[in-house]
């Protein structure tokens, strides 16, 4: 049986009348990406505050390694890495006297670290502007150092909170890069994200909160088939038309326009397609598109995400 | 406390001077703030200079170690530097006392600085252990004041400024800086003994000038009284605000 790295056990928090986070419970696998999936306000942040220590739960536990959080918040500190999703680094600083300083913390010997951070920097593409004040660089450089400075110890577990939150396609493709290479070389990955896609392509397993419960976990590919029954249909016209008053069908459960194309909700695609087809010829309409999807994570999330709303 | 502790304390007294107190501006602060205060408040006053030093050190020592403190927090979390900090090995406390400790080394350089001006122009008997004393507890002292008013701020540093400065300022007119607590009466006089400033006066008028109301040790140790206070009410409102602002 595998190694669990993370436990958490009935984790509830309050803020006054409000409950963040409601009796979760949950394992992350040793050597895992794990991705935390939720729409904003869902109760990620506040889950992720309580697993790296910087809240305290009103009820409930969380072992990091073995380690009891709630008693030993230092200890179990000292074997993650934590990218707060506000977290930003010191812009007065540099690249390299920003992971200096968070090695110092770590307690990392002074000619080790430099060593440690000069070969961070070259990895991350960072080295040729080591020396220039973070307040220079673009979001996405500073998100690389920021990375970088969580990097420093070795971290057996490495949080990352929204981590490609406002970057660029090509930053987020770099850090993604990075991420999966941290994970190759050992490190238990655990992130939270609202971005389905990233988590598709990301997480090992992903657990989906809404409204501070857990609300599914598992394989992204075991929750898209568990989910199967709702496929969709993507139609597009070459006419604008208004399907929801134009069409009335009971094959469609569901119709979301998405720019000019139309995704129609189904549980049954084939006559779909075929009940299209018809529609088309008798209004002498233009099919642009016309294709049968998979249930996406994306389709498994809004699932289950509007089932509780 | 443990070896981590005290590496956490010194690396977050490493990145407050290097970040917050090494600035030109808050070394010029530093440095002109007492001159400033020198002629506000000694040219055109029947009064001799030598009278007058003690409480200008005391002064200068108040607002120099209780300067940037305030700032650090909301500075921090306006930065958004705050909840990266949270995340390192490091207790809240091991945070607080970083930053006390930044603050009265700041303190303590500068005023060891205004320390040599003033000796250059006049003469005392002085009490080396006590003046030595009296300048690292009032830094400890009003360093910690410094930090515990950062504690209810959130992430606007302009709150606090307005907070430290309704504090600050009425403290040097009850402390016996301009006028001696010897020649204080009735309530004014009870009012002087709430004020830490007060008890740091007197220890440095025994250490330059000779003479005091208080025996110097029960002055120092009222400072450490205030220092421990100051500490201990920090960390709860620390904590209790830990994530307003973040």
């Amino acid at each position: 049986m595998p190694e669990s790295i993370i436990d958490v056990k009935n984790l509830t928090k309050k803020f006054n009348d409000v409950t963040a986070v409601d009796d979760i419970s949950f394992s992350v696998t040793m050597g895992e990406i794990f991705g935390f999936l939720g729409p904003n306000g869902a109760g990620k942040t506040t889950t992720i505050r309580l697993l790296t220590g910087t809240l305290t739960p009103d009820e409930g536990a969380v072992s990091i390694n073995g380690i009891d959080m709630l008693k030993n918040p230092v200890k179990a500190k000292s074997i993650m890495g934590i990218i707060p999703e506000m977290g930003n680094i010191y812009q007065d600083l540099t690249p390299m006297q920003n992971i200096v300083l968070a090695g110092k913390f770590y307690g990392m010997p002074r000619k080790e670290l430099r060593q440690k951070a000069s070969i961070l920097l070259r990895q991350f593409e960072l080295f040729e502007r080591k020396s220039v004040p973070a307040r220079t660089l673009s979001k996405g450089l500073k998100q690389r150092i920021n990375i970088a400075s969580a990097l420093v110890h070795n971290p057996a577990i490495l949080f990352l909170d929204e981590p490609m939150s406002g970057l660029d396609i090509q930053s987020q493709r770099l850090i993604r890069k990075l991420i999966t290479y941290i994970n190759s070389s050992g490190a238990t990955v655990f992130l939270t994200t609202h971005n389905i896609n990233e988590a598709n392509l990301l997480c090992d397993r992903v657990g989906i909160i809404n409204k501070g419960k857990i609300v599914a976990i598992d394989r992204p590919e075991v929750l898209r088939k568990a989910y199967e029954q709702t496929r969709s249909v993507e139609v597009s016209f070459q006419e604008l038309i208004e399907i929801t008053t134009e069409i009335n069908t009971e094959l469609i459960n569901r119709a979301e326009k998405m720019g000019d194309k139309w995704k129609l909700y189904t549980g049954n695609p084939d006559s779909l397609v075929k009940f299209l087809c018809r529609f088309a010829e008798e209004k002498n309409l233009t099919i642009n598109a016309l294709e049968i999807c998979r249930t996406s994570l994306e389709d498994v999330f809004v699932a289950l995400t509007e089932k509780r709303d | 406390m443990n070896t981590r502790a005290i590496r956490g304390i010194i690396t977050v007294t490493e990145k407050d001077i290097r970040i917050y107190y090494t600035k030109a501006p808050v070394l010029i602060f530093g440095l002109l703030f007492p001159f400033f205060m020198f002629i506000a408040f000694y040219m055109g006053r029947k009064i001799s200079f030598q009278e007058f030093y003690p409480g200008l050190l005391a002064m200068s020592l108040f607002f120099t170690a209780s300067s940037v403190g305030p700032l650090i927090t909301p500075w921090e979390k306006s930065f958004r530097t705050y909840e990266r900090l949270l995340s390192f090995p490091v207790t809240v406390f091991t945070i607080l006392l970083g930053d006390i400790a930044a603050g009265m080394l700041f303190g303590v350089i500068v005023n060891v600085v205004v320390l040599g001006a003033g000796l250059a122009f006049t003469h005392y008997s002085i009490q080396y252990f006590a003046l030595i004393l009296g300048i690292i507890l009032g830094s400890f002292c009003f360093s910690s004041l410094g930090v515990f008013l950062s504690s209810f701020s959130g992430r606007a540093p302009s709150n606090v400024m307005m907070m430290s400065s309704l504090v600050r300022f009425p403290m040097i007119f009850i402390s016996g800086v301009f006028i001696p607590l010897q020649g204080m009466q009735g309530f004014l006089k009870s009012l002087a003994f709430i004020s830490p400033l007060t008890y740091l006066v007197d220890l440095l008028n025994y250490s330059l000038r000779g003479g005091s109301l208080l025996h110097p040790v029960a002055s120092a140790g009222v400072l450490v009284g205030f220092s421990l206070l100051f500490m201990y009410c920090s960390h709860l409102a620390h904590k209790k605000n830990l994530l307003k602002g973040l």
